[in-house]
């Protein structure tokens, strides 16, 4: 094992002297990049009610007046074609038209509908929710899922059968990785399809080879490996040949089982919907099941500036069943209590209808105020939490921040929030930001947990 | 101790159509066998055989002329040999092939290429945090190394300019040296100087040390200007009376107000009798070469890290010193010899056989070269991109990984093979080891597929074999190998062929996916 001290500046050495054992990083055999336990950088254990997440997330940024916060009230220039809310399984809370099957879950979820970050750029919104830091700032921090990953998946000693952080299906790039905690807590992205005959997971069930050729190429591969028959002691050797082998528990046993829909039945799969989205719920509940921590469904199309109505009757559809469909199966499977959903994207979207050329009909990037959908795990349900005014434009009550929300899950998760992250250099960096540095807050969501 | 006489390998090769024969042993040269006394090239051998004889531990045999050129290729300038070259170097009579290989590899470009890239890992060359050198600073600093090696520098004016230029780091690109350490206080100055010339890690130097060493740092001086990221590294004199610093060997010198001590300093690291300089410099490349230094890390120097075999380290010493520091003249000495020229398949299961370098260390390729070497055989370029930070840095598909200037360029394949973060400089950032996420990918997945279903090379080997299954394995061997297959090899893979002649595509898809997964591919050996 080789140590890699980091090199600190003096302060940061007095900082951490004070502190006592920081997090030290060094590389064990296997090539992994772990962190020491420590007693500053480790959140003190707190009683965890919520054990893994699925986060849904909206690429792109989905109209919060069309889906969770409608304003049928406000008019054509609003709500366009989709001027109806309709009612909910919950007295008093009413949802977008296009979304009947999740206002018979109402009693499952609750709504944020004062969500606010303020900007609306792409890329720095996203990394805002996925982070809860304002992007730019000397560190590049990790997002939710990284946080998850490390400290309820590697760190307390993760045996599952596939790595805890998974995406379905691409990654999101900078916002769904690990920052500054290295490259270990990144997410196993699956890459494929899961609405496919075959989900081809990258390197796990590899399209067009059939498991008797894999055998057959793999026995190959020992016959041929000359070297390797030449130096059997070889300790390099050796360990090449264990990652081979577990590389292929993956490829030929239970984990490729698991990424096999075909064993579900046909009828659930159908509730789900037959595309990429439903089907990603599908393997989303199943990965829970085996016991990963942190599923992030990349749900990519919502960026309407044209044609957004058409886009909506197509997609939100699509966004009902499959969601609907999750909670209702979490919940008859018993695992809504300690799975966490939550679904959003990186901003609402301009709740003005733009109607001119060349939108025709567009809705653009509208950070000031957006939805939230958040459920199981400790959250409770059938409530809403603040409130846009009433065309949608601005918080009217209770503004909640992103790492307000994100604090929030860490705290069901049994995450200190105002504890440290482990920093490979041992420099202090909270899990969530305080006030101290700036950061705007709205509170926890105390009111539905 | 006995000198050895450096015996000629010349043996008559049997020659097929082809006029290469299959190797009978693809490891070890065939004539080496029957070498009963390993025989010396030069008195780096000398050096090290003696000790082994010392510690009665047999050296490996020669390793084989295709083992030779394809570890000659990666070691020296991270890059396979086309097989036209394979074939020209085994069929090559001459007596001196491989000294003749070795000189016309530290020619080539891509020797400075390769060289480059290790030496941004040690000066860690990124742009971003927690380096934050900036892009344009990056490509400066990149050509500069690069210019430097491939103009064959002396060492020690290499190292001078890094330590005691002042400028732009735009137009002045050696002083990034001082902006590419994670803090710009004297002692991390200090600190990354000791590590990158010294092989010192100052951690490991009483305070009283190492607070001495910081004094020849503390008037660096940065200074912003108006263009964007450019900064100004420079000599901020404060002082006004003389002042008495004390080097690390110990020796006092007076430095006077108009005296740059970085200059003093450098004219003490780089003067020919110095304690650190040049034994870490020809240290590091004999790790480079052979997998582990004399003294091991090559960069964790201190009095109980003793050098295994030091009379082997003087050696280099000097020869870099009468050299003056033409760093390829070391390069030359440890590649003609016969110690790298081993076999990896060890001569001894003594413990210490490979510490003391009896054999050549199997090692993992690096990600870069790894990267190359996929693309080179799918026939294909790797696009990398970098996002952040502004401006965004696209990378042409024609460039090869060995190439990339910046270590913070976004790539998951370089980042699960172990590139170095480049936050450092230690020579252990970057990481060889293999892990399952690797072997998943190269077993299984669809980039890997991709590349071998669709190679023109692989594509043309299987056409120009015109259906004759012998020819389509020797071509894949061939390319990816960079050998032929020995008779048995080739019998096990036509039975792998079957009668399966529709699917033949397939099938050698098969067989090259085999060849890329052996450890003879993915291992320098």
């Amino acid at each position: 094992m080789r140590d890699i001290p980091v090199s600190l500046t003096r302060r940061d050495v007095l900082k951490r002297g004070l502190l006592g054992v920081a997090g030290l990083a060094f590389t064990t055999p296997a090539g992994l990049r772990v962190w020491a336990a420590s007693p500053v950088t480790r959140p003190a254990e707190r009683p965890a009610r919520a054990k893994a997440v699925i986060q849904i997330w909206l690429w792109g940024g989905a109209c919060h007046i069309d889906t969770f916060d409608p304003k049928p009230d406000a008019g054509q220039d609003y709500c366009g074609p989709l001027n109806k809310a309709i009612a909910t399984n919950v007295d008093g809370i009413q949802i977008g038209e296009l979304l009947p099957l999740l206002a018979q879950q109402a009693g499952e979820y609750s709504l944020i509908r004062s969500m606010t970050h303020g900007s609306n750029g792409h890329e720095t919104a996203a990394y805002l929710v996925q982070t809860g830091r304002k992007p730019g700032e000397r560190l590049v921090y990790p997002c939710i899922g990284a946080v998850v990953s490390c400290f309820k998946g590697h760190d307390p000693g993760y045996r599952g059968l596939i790595p805890p952080y998974v995406v379905l299906t691409a990654p999101l790039g900078r916002f769904s990785e690990a920052g500054f905690l290295g490259s270990r807590y990144k997410p196993f992205a699956t890459g494929g399809d899961p609405a496919q005959k075959r989900f081809a997971v990258e390197g796990i069930v590899a399209e067009g080879i059939s498991d008797q050729r894999q055998r057959a190429r793999r026995g190959l591969l020992h016959q041929l490996d000359a070297l390797g028959q030449a130096m059997p002691d070889n300790s390099q050797f050796i360990r090449l040949d264990e990652c081979e082998r577990r590389a292929y528990d993956m490829i030929l046993g239970d984990a490729a089982k698991l990424f096999d829909l075909g064993t579900e039945q046909d009828a659930v799969r159908e509730q789900y919907g037959r595309n990429t989205f439903g089907q990603s719920c599908l393997m989303a509940r199943r990965l829970i099941e085996h016991d990963v921590k942190y599923v992030a469904i990349n749900y990519k199309g919502w960026d309407t500036h044209k044609q957004h109505f058409e886009i909506m009757r197509r997609k939100l559809p699509e966004l009902d069943r499959g969601l609907a469909t999750l909670l209702q199966e979490l919940k008859e499977r018993g695992l809504l209590d300690t799975t966490i959903v939550w679904c959003c994207g990186e901003f609402g979207r301009t709740p003005r209808v733009q109607w001119e050329s060349p939108w025709n009909g567009g809705r653009g990037h509208y950070g000031e105020c957006f939805s939230a959908l958040v459920a199981g795990g400790g959250f409770k349900g059938g409530r809403v939490v603040g409130a846009s005014d009433a065309r949608g434009e601005h918080v009217a009550q209770r503004p909640v921040y992103p790492h307000d929300v994100i604090g929030s899950m860490y705290e069901l998760l049994g995450i200190d929030p105002d504890g440290l992250l482990p920093h490979p250099g041992g420099l202090q960096v909270r899990v969530t930001p305080s006030p101290e540095e700036g950061a705007q807050a709205g509170g926890r969501l105390k009111e539905i947990m | 101790m006995t000198r050895l006489v450096w015996v000629l390998l010349l043996a008559p090769l049997a020659r097929d159509a082809a006029g290469v024969a299959p190797p009978l042993r693809p490891f070890e040269s065939d004539d080496s066998v029957v070498t009963t006394r390993p025989a010396a090239v030069n008195r780096l051998d000398e050096l090290v055989l003696a000790k082994l004889h010392e510690r009665a531990i047999a050296p490996a045999n020669l390793c084989s002329d295709e083992v030779f050129l394809r570890r000659a290729y990666l070691d020296v300038i991270g890059t396979l040999p086309e097989p036209a070259e394979v074939l020209r170097f085994l069929e090559d009579a001459r007596p001196d092939k491989r000294a003749l290989l070795i000189d016309a590899l530290l020619e080539r470009p891509e020797f400075s290429d390769y060289w480059t890239l290790k030496w941004c890992d040690l000066l860690r060359v990124k742009a971003e945090y927690p380096i934050n050198l900036w892009p344009n600073a990056v490509q400066a600093y990149h050509r500069w190394i690069y210019v430097a090696l491939r103009q064959n520098w002396p060492y020690d004016r290499f190292a001078r300019a890094l330590l005691t230029s002042s400028g732009s780091n735009f137009r002045e690109a050696p002083v990034n040296f001082y902006r590419a350490v994670q803090g710009r206080e004297p002692a991390d100055i200090a600190s990354a100087v000791a590590l990158t010339f010294m092989g010192v890690r100052l951690e490991s130097w009483p305070q009283a040390r190492r607070d001495e060493m910081a004094v020849f740092f503390a008037q660096v001086g940065y200074k912003k200007t108006s263009e964007w990221k450019e900064e100004i590294v420079l000599w901020r004199p404060s002082l006004v009376t003389d002042l008495q610093a004390v080097l690390p060997d110990g020796a006092a010198v007076r430095i006077t107000p108009d005296d740059d001590p970085r200059r003093i300093f450098a004219n003490w690291l780089i003067a020919p009798g110095n304690p650190y300089f040049t034994r870490n410099i020809v240290n590091r490349i004999w790790s480079w070469l052979m997998g582990r230094g004399i003294i091991h890390e090559p960069d964790d120097v201190r009095p109980d890290n003793p050098p295994q075999n030091p009379e082997l380290l003087a050696y280099l010493e000097q020869e870099l010193i009468a050299a003056q520091y033409d760093l390829s003249h070391i390069f030359r000495l440890i590649l003609k010899s016969r110690t790298y020229q081993q076999s990896t398949l060890p001569g001894s299961d003594h413990p210490d056989a490979e510490k003391l370098f009896a054999c050549y260390s199997v090692r993992r390729l690096e990600a870069e070269v790894l990267a190359d070497a996929l693309c080179w055989i799918g026939g294909t370029g790797e696009r990398y991109t970098s996002l952040i930070p502004e401006p965004a840095t696209y990378i042409p598909e024609d460039e090869r990984s060995i190439e990339l200037a910046d270590g913070s360029i976004t790539s998951p394949f370089l980042e699960m093979f172990g590139r170095p973060a480049r936050d450092t400089g230690l020579e252990s950032e970057r990481n060889n080891q293999p892990n399952d996420a690797q072997r998943l990918y190269l077993l299984n997945s669809t980039d890997v597929q991709k590349k071998i279903e669709r190679s023109p090379r692989l594509r043309k080997a299987h056409a120009d074999a015109r259906g004759n299954r012998r020819e389509i394995i020797r071509g894949m061997y061939l390319i990816i190998l960079s050998r032929y297959p020995t008779d048995d090899e080739l019998k096990q893979a036509e039975q792998y062929f079957g009668s399966g002649g529709a699917r033949s595509r397939e099938v050698a898809n098969d067989l090259a996916w085999a060849l890329i997964n052996s450890k003879e591919f993915l291992c320098r050996h």
